[in-house]
């Protein structure tokens, strides 16, 4: 499987930083966001168009935000707007992360 | 094999930490967390498969590259006196580059020699330095390899196809939350008058966790 194969039209996104056509990514989770998109989008839950008017929409709601987390903020608010899940499931979901990480010896694996 | 459980300097706790060592406890980032809340959800409810998110971050883990390291192992190969520095206090000097982390992790660098070469395994995803090294790769992260590290490292290196001599011995380095290494690996040879931009270039990622070398021009 080719890169371009698995790769939607990146640059259709707004402000997105590409070095020599990939993404730059700051912190691991950026990537995980990012993954977490594209593979959502090619299980056809969404179109590229879609998701792009979606990231567009955020970063220009007038808060100001590093870059990832307003695309993690885009891909929330495009997911409940499927009514996959609401805002509040993730907020729970997100507690329940942390009370798992509280109850794990540091070394091993964070589970719910 | 020597084991060095990371037991390096004691470092005093007045930086700025993003995780904390409240009982010997985990603790996840704020983002980390959201964005582990919604994959599991999406997971659970079947839109997305959690091993086809990690195939994916592997294809671009390799293209983010570790610059940053790679410009400390440079300038530690062109500068004498910055090696000894990164040698004695690597936070230090490694800061002095502009590169600051926001793991707030005490980094000591580790230097291969002919004598000794330095392997780095993992306890814990989240103590990888990708700050120094950029995204780890997922294999790292996989139990069978940090196994197999700790037990026989010279044929987790051969699986690398790195195959060091008899006289080179192995060190496996558990990087813990308290103490992440980064390798330095030897500078090849025919690079004498190359520039730390063109050395950098040469460095990679595997390079400084030590599954593998450096090479130099052909």
């Amino acid at each position: 499987m080719s890169k371009s194969e698995l790769q939607p039209d990146l640059t259709s996104l707004p402000d997105i930083v590409l070095d020599d056509g990939e993404p730059v990514f700051d912190a691991p989770w950026e990537a995980q966001a990012f993954a977490m998109t594209v593979r959502l989008f090619e299980n056809g839950l969404f179109t590229w168009n879609e998701w792009a008017s979606s990231l567009s929409a955020e970063i220009h709601g007038g808060i100001e935000r590093e870059y990832y987390r307003h695309w993690l903020c885009a891909l929330e608010k495009l997911v409940a707007e499927k009514q996959i899940m609401s805002l509040s499931d993730i907020d729970s979901r997100e507690r329940a992360w942390h009370d798992a990480a509280a109850r794990t010896p540091h070394g091993e694996p964070i589970e719910l | 094999m020597t084991h060095n459980h990371g037991d390096g300097p004691s470092h005093d706790h007045d930086h700025d930490h993003d995780h904390d060592h409240t009982g010997g406890m985990s603790h996840l980032g704020e983002m980390d967390a959201r964005v582990r809340a919604l994959e599991s959800l999406l997971v659970e409810k079947g839109y997305v498969q959690s091993e086809s998110i990690d195939q994916l971050i592997e294809i671009y883990e390799t293209q983010i590259g570790p610059k940053n390291g790679a410009h400390v192992v440079a300038k530690s190969w062109t500068d004498p006196e910055f090696a000894d520095w990164l040698h004695r206090d690597a936070n230090a000097a490694i800061h002095s580059l502009g590169y600051t982390s926001r793991q707030g992790e005490h980094m000591q660098a580790v230097f291969n020699s002919d004598d000794t070469h330095h392997l780095v395994v993992c306890t814990l995803c989240s103590c990888y330095p990708w700050s120094v090294l950029g995204l780890p790769p997922t294999w790292y992260k996989s139990p069978p390899f940090r196994s197999k590290a700790v037990i026989d490292p010279r044929g987790v290196l051969s699986d690398f196809g790195l195959n060091l001599p008899e006289t080179t011995s192995v060190e496996v380095h558990d990087s813990t939350a308290e103490t992440r290494y980064l390798v330095i690996p030897q500078r090849p040879e025919k690079t004498e008058n190359w520039s730390v931009e063109q050395l950098a270039a040469l460095v990679t990622r595997n390079a400084m966790i030590g599954t593998a070398t450096v090479d130099g021009p052909l």
